[in-house]
């Protein structure tokens, strides 16, 4: 019957997309300005780092302390974004709802400056601020884009402007009270990088994917109905204020951890869901674990891109996620 | 099965329903109606606990409806409104199936049962829809749209339907489709229903009784034939209207006259 064919659908989608996920991380680690011996480097990789696998130790900690952890982090950075940009779809009704695009992730941004400048030291402040400033700017959206008729597309769109431009005067306030240094490498955070991340971050923002991830799927059947309404979704028996109050939450942590770790990678909330209800259909329980997954790869890809494509120097990965992500947002606006 | 007594509502100090009673029993279908902005709506949405009334109560199989989870009223009790939003592909037979939510035992990522493809199978031959269950909604007519809001109701297996304007969309034949499916359920499953409408003469056809409202009061209420008089409808409507039997029921039938004509 039916519901087992999706359910296979879903099964072996996901696990294809889990194959392609552990192919990016391991063949995107062999590839950038210093060249990896590749039989030595997939021995290194399949033995979880064994030393006698014949790579220099140079090259050793080019792929386990380097590209590696930059790798998963693109990974959990792709599939926060993706996830909660399918949250917030369904929660808006609208499918060009995307953190970039609606400024939360600005928010998250101003949070992370905030903690940045007055509590420097504190690791675990960034992405605490970031979510709060992620949250603030989810409920400013939120609360505007709501007329009579619901979220229509064009409201959204032009609150999401508002709260954009109103928390990149405040971002760019304090990158004034910064030093000229600590500017330039600032500038290149805010449009989304990978490279200057540290090591502690790593462990948080993957928990924080792996749990948004899995919270939004087991509300997915919810979401379902949400998306066709409010009104709706509560005359079926969705306890709308509950789960509107979980993709509120789960949405804004998956944004704050994500630019906490890496500034605000555009798009990847948008093209990915897309992509995924394109190929599988607009059913939640399918298409936002298979945004998660293609979130990372894609992420993942486009990270490979900025740091190889005028190596030895490096672009910002948001600045790759973006020259994709516009067109497509041009075209899906044309269709709304 | 619903009953509501001395209901009152009142939204930003303004009452939309004062003092309304009713009780919906199975079998019958009831119709409420009236001038706009004349409480309907807010009535219906209060019953199924959408609106929390300020004074009152309501009563759903004998328990307090406030007392009651989401889940369980859903299953009691299934809503047709206007057209819901489609800004994502969904087909037919998913928006029917999302009928079937609330008796989900894992509402989070549980599948559908091989119970529930049936049930949907089913509404949708009722409604006429199962050429089209593998269509995506917003490729549909208008009217077909309104059918399939009114399978995933009927899918709901809910014994208490609650109808706002729900052929406001719909052409001659399609209106009459509609109700008589309504009716059908009544009569077959021991239902209830309650539909707000405009149109007086389809409420007149359809209803067992009539609920005629203005200014959130109910002014009348009893069979079609106790309510539709002339001098009743023309102090709710104010406007002239002459009554007189249908000729294929024998019901009442409502032509309203309008000035212009009588003094021709």
């Amino acid at each position: 019957m039916m519901n087992r064919v999706t359910l296979r659908k879903t099964v072996i989608s996901c696990a294809l997309l889990a194959a392609a996920l552990l192919f990016a991380v391991v063949f995107m680690s062999l590839l950038g300005s210093e060249p990896l011996p590749v039989r030595s480097s997939l021995c290194a990789l399949a033995s979880f780092g064994s030393t006698s696998c014949g790579l220099t130790s140079d090259q050793f900690d080019i792929l386990f302390q380097i590209r590696l952890p930059r790798i998963v982090l693109a990974a959990a950075v792709g599939g926060s974004l993706a996830t909660a940009g399918a949250g917030y779809q369904a929660l808006l009704r609208n499918p060009l709802a995307e953190p970039y695009l609606l400024g939360i992730s600005n928010g998250a941004a101003v949070g992370t400056m905030i903690a940045l400048v007055f509590f420097g030291a504190n690791e675990w402040t960034r992405p605490l601020l970031a979510f709060t400033g992620a949250l603030l700017a989810t409920l400013a959206v939120y609360r505007l884009a709501r007329g009579r008729a619901g979220a229509t597309p064009e409201r959204l769109i032009l609150a999401g402007v508002i709260v954009t431009t109103f928390l990149s005067s405040v971002i760019v306030f304090v990158t004034t009270l910064m030093d000229a240094t600590r500017i330039r490498s600032f500038t290149f955070w805010l449009l989304g990088d990978l490279s200057g991340t540290s090591k502690a971050m790593l462990p948080v923002t993957i928990i924080i994917a792996i749990a948004g991830a899995l919270t939004l799927t087991l509300n997915a059947r919810s979401l379902n109905l949400l998306m066709l309404g409010e009104r709706d979704a509560f005359d079926l028996g969705v306890e709308v204020g509950r789960v509107r109050v979980v993709v509120f939450l789960v949405a804004s942590l998956l944004v704050g951890s994500s630019v906490a770790a890496s500034g605000s990678v555009g798009y990847v909330g948008l093209v990915v869901p897309h992509l995924a209800r394109l190929s599988l259909g607009s059913d939640n329980r399918i298409s936002i674990p298979a945004a998660a997954l293609g979130g990372a790869v894609f992420v993942i890809v486009a990270d490979t891109i900025a740091r190889t494509v005028i190596a030895p120097r490096e672009l910002p990965v948001g600045a790759i996620t973006a020259l994709i992500g516009a067109p497509l947002f041009i075209y899906l606006l044309k269709r709304a | 099965m619903l009953d509501a007594r001395d209901l009152t509502i009142a939204y930003d100090h303004r009452i939309a329903v004062a003092d309304i009673t009713l009780s919906l029993k199975p079998g019958e279908i009831t119709a409420i109606i009236g001038p706009n902005g004349a409480g309907k709506s807010t009535l219906l949405k209060s019953l199924n606990s959408q609106v929390s009334p300020s004074s009152g109560s309501i009563l759903l199989d004998g328990q307090p409806l406030e007392r009651l989870n989401r889940r369980t009223i859903s299953r009691r009790i299934a809503v047709v409104a206007q057209e819901a939003e489609l800004r994502f592909p969904v087909t037919v037979l998913e928006f029917v199936l999302g009928g079937r939510f609330a008796w989900a035992t894992n509402a989070g990522w549980g599948w559908e049962t091989e119970h529930d493809l049936q049930i949907a199978d089913a509404v949708l031959r009722e409604t006429e829809l199962s050429e089209l269950s593998g269509r995506l909604m917003n490729e549909l007519s208008g009217g077909e749209r309104q059918r399939a809001l009114m399978a995933r109701a009927l899918a709901t297996e809910a014994p208490i339907l609650l109808l706002d304007e729900p052929t406001a969309n719909l052409d001659l034949s399609h209106q009459a489709t509609l109700l008589a499916l309504v009716r059908n359920r009544c009569d077959r499953k021991e239902a209830a229903a309650l539909v707000v409408t405009h149109d007086i003469n389809l409420a007149a056809q359809f209803a067992d009784n009539l609920i005629l409202m203005k200014q959130g009061r109910a002014v009348h209420t009893g069979t079609p034939e106790q309510v539709l008089q002339p001098q009743i409808l023309q102090d709710v409507f104010e406007v002239t209207v002459l009554v007189d039997a249908h000729p294929v029921t024998g019901g009442p039938r409502v032509t309203p006259v309008h000035d212009t004509y009588r003094h021709s």
